[in-house]
């Protein structure tokens, strides 16, 4: 054992990478709660998301319009969500999980030709000066692009929803939507908008998985981060930065129990394995304890005669 | 009381060829842990079946279940195989050996082969390939390519076979490189693209600079490709995109002659319940091809070491070799038994770590 054999600066650096699946889908996902939807298939639009990025840039040889594919395909599977709770005004967590199991399958089916060929790669950025300084350079300045991607969408929502006057609307409706609704904002409308946000977000960190994480497609390999990420939404007290803070914990302690394990450390592996998951949720109910509570609408079917 | 038994199995085996004869087709079933596209162990046993078919053609039927996790779902899917007719049927997971052996039991008249396991009964035999002979070769190429002298090793789960496949590397690593270090990781799976590549990472990040795997994926050959200066080998399949850097050689299972040889067994009535264990020699286990990134000088050594196998004259695990804790195990000169190896759960002298219970 010698936890010397650590290296703390790439540690950090991986972790970041582990994270970004989780980050982008819980973003998506936060968003949608605001506006008072529970859609509980992040799952099955992470796993469409990473079978159209994939299958996408294998055919263009362009991992950027394969983030763009899954970002859609994700979206159009978050369509199937919308038609059933906000036109048939289906029950929320039904349906939810039915796109979870229907996008597994569906995603299996999609990807049979593609297990087992490699992606093109996207390349890490290279910045001059700034991803040569020590320590700062590799965990700031040399990641691939999406990353960045990840946390400017994390800073947008956070900024868009304390700030702007759409984000205050998406609020109303998630927190009463009769009184939005009779304030005369289109509860509907915006909530379909939130959701294909979801959705294209969730399809983006599905993509990450297979396009950059791993790099293959393989059934099943998003293996549990939308739950995850359903789970760090909650937790996270629906708070943009504390989405972050969570992703990047979890991400930080996968990696860190492969480290120690590599490193010898005596510990059984299988405490190492479901250390992420407990020491996630013991920081994030601790933060939580300052009493901020869901969107009030949260999960209730919405209907204008009522 | 014997003499019924020998009627009642008569009148059982010609109710079978009359059976097999109104079919007019044998059918064989296999079970895959993983998909058949994974390029390594699945996509092999794949190989094998398409073999058998080759080689009947009309005569034979076969069919696949493919990612059958190891559980309840394996003995739903082989009762199911069995009850559609089959004649034969493959299980190809160390993980399959007690659903094999429960479900053989509901169907007296198909015949089971279960790979890697050591559970046998009358109608289920077991074949594995020592795949540790291999991992010499393995072994030996990495204590000469590792500049770190750090050695990743991505463990699948801590059984006999994987165990015999780090001492052997192990051993041979340490032959030619005294100061060879491995680093082990358990990933508790077979086939998880995501964790082996994490694995791979990790062990990456912490100096190994040779990574060999016993899990099925190529995804730690993509993740020391990336990395640049990494060796990594083929895992039961050739794996020869990753050809010749990082994928320096491999080790690559061929069942397909085994397939046949059952498979014509089970057409011609005399198959019987046996205990195959095969290696380099019988062709069970091949190399890949050691690439040009490897020195000559080590190309050599290593296809020396394969002969020497081949041939029967060397013995990967021959003595004298210690226990981890110091104790002795092989005496000078003295090889190990089929009966240590196949219950193997102890590492060698000189590893560090425990196996996870």
């Amino acid at each position: 054992m010698d936890l010397g054999e650590i290296n703390p600066v790439l540690l950090v650096a991986s972790l970041m990478v582990a994270a970004t699946p989780l980050l982008l889908a819980a973003i998506g996902e936060l968003v949608v709660e605001k506006a008072g939807v529970l859609n509980l298939g992040v799952e099955g639009m992470m796993i469409v998301g990473a079978i159209s990025g994939f299958a996408i840039s294998v055919e263009t040889g362009s991992p950027w319009l394969g983030f763009i594919a899954a970002a859609i395909g994700g979206a159009v599977l978050s369509l199937l969500f919308v038609l059933l709770t906000q036109f048939a005004l289906a029950n929320q967590v039904a349906s939810g999980l039915a796109l979870t199991l229907f996008g597994l399958g569906f995603s299996a089916l999609m990807g049979q030709s593609y297990v087992g060929i490699k992606p093109p790669s996207m390349g890490d950025i290279h910045i001059p000066l700034l991803s040569d300084i020590p320590v700062a350079g590799p965990i700031l300045f040399q990641h691939d692009p999406i990353l960045y991607v990840g946390i400017a969408i994390i800073a947008a929502v956070w900024a868009t929803l304390k700030y702007t006057r759409v984000g205050l609307i998406l609020r109303a409706v998630g927190e009463n939507h009769d009184a939005a609704h009779a304030l005369g904002y289109k509860v509907i409308k915006i909530r379909i908008m939130a959701i294909l946000f979801g959705g294209a977000c969730a399809g983006l960190g599905g993509a990450y998985i297979s396009l950059i994480r791993v790099p293959q497609w393989t059934e099943g390999m998003t293996a549990g981060v939308g739950w995850i990420a359903l789970a760090l939404v909650v937790f996270a007290s629906w708070k943009p930065w504390r989405v972050l803070l969570g992703a990047y914990l979890f991400g930080g302690i996968t990696v860190l129990q492969l480290n120690l394990q590599a490193a010898g450390v005596a510990i059984p592996v299988e405490y190492l394995a479901m250390s992420p998951y407990i020491i996630t949720i013991l920081v994030l109910v601790i933060l939580s304890a300052d009493k901020s509570s869901a969107p009030a609408s949260l999960g209730r079917t919405f209907h204008a005669s009522l | 009381m014997k003499f019924t038994t020998l009627l009642a199995s008569a009148a059982m085996a010609l109710g079978l060829a009359t059976g097999a004869m109104a079919q007019d087709k044998t059918k064989v079933g296999f079970v895959y842990v993983g998909p058949v596209g994974d390029g390594g162990w699945t996509y092999e046993h794949n190989k094998g079946r398409l073999a058998v078919e080759e080689e009947f053609g009309d005569k034979v039927e076969t069919v696949f279940v493919e990612s059958v996790p190891e559980g309840p779902d394996a003995e739903r899917v082989m009762t199911q195989m069995a009850l559609e007719g089959a004649d034969l049927i493959f299980t190809t997971s160390f993980g399959y050996m007690d659903p094999t052996i429960n479900v053989a039991k509901k169907f007296p008249n198909v015949k089971f082969e279960h790979a890697t396991g050591y559970k046998t009964a009358d109608n289920v035999s077991v074949y594995s390939a020592r795949f540790y002979e291999g991992r010499a070769v393995q072994g030996h190429i990495a204590g000469n390519m590792t500049k770190s002298n750090i050695i990743g090793y991505i463990g699948s789960y801590p059984i006999p076979e994987v165990i015999r496949g780090i001492n052997s590397a192990y051993l041979h690593a340490k032959k030619v490189n005294p100061d060879v270090e491995f680093k082990i990781v358990w990933a508790y799976t077979w086939f998880d693209p995501a964790k082996e590549a994490d694995a791979a990472k990790v062990l990456i990040e912490q100096g190994a600079d040779v990574i060999l795997q016993h899990t099925d994926s190529t995804a730690p050959q993509a993740a020391a490709q990336e990395a640049g200066n990494v060796v990594t080998f083929g895992q039961a399949s050739d794996m020869s995109e990753y050809a010749p850097f990082p994928r320096v050689s491999s080790i690559i299972d061929d069942w397909a002659p085994y397939y046949i040889a059952r498979t014509q067994a089970v057409m011609d009535g005399t198959w019987e319940s046996v205990n195959t264990w095969d290696g380099i020699r019988e062709g069970m286990v091949a190399i890949g091809e050691i690439s040009d990134a490897v020195p000559a000088d080590v190309k050599e050594e290593a296809l020396a070491l394969k002969a020497a196998m081949a041939a029967g004259e060397y013995h990967p695990f021959t003595g004298p070799i210690n226990k981890q804790d110091g104790s002795a195990w092989l005496a000078e000169g003295e090889v190990a038994d089929d009966g240590t190896l196949a219950g193997m759960n102890f590492y060698i002298k000189g590893l560090e770590g425990d196996i996870p219970q």
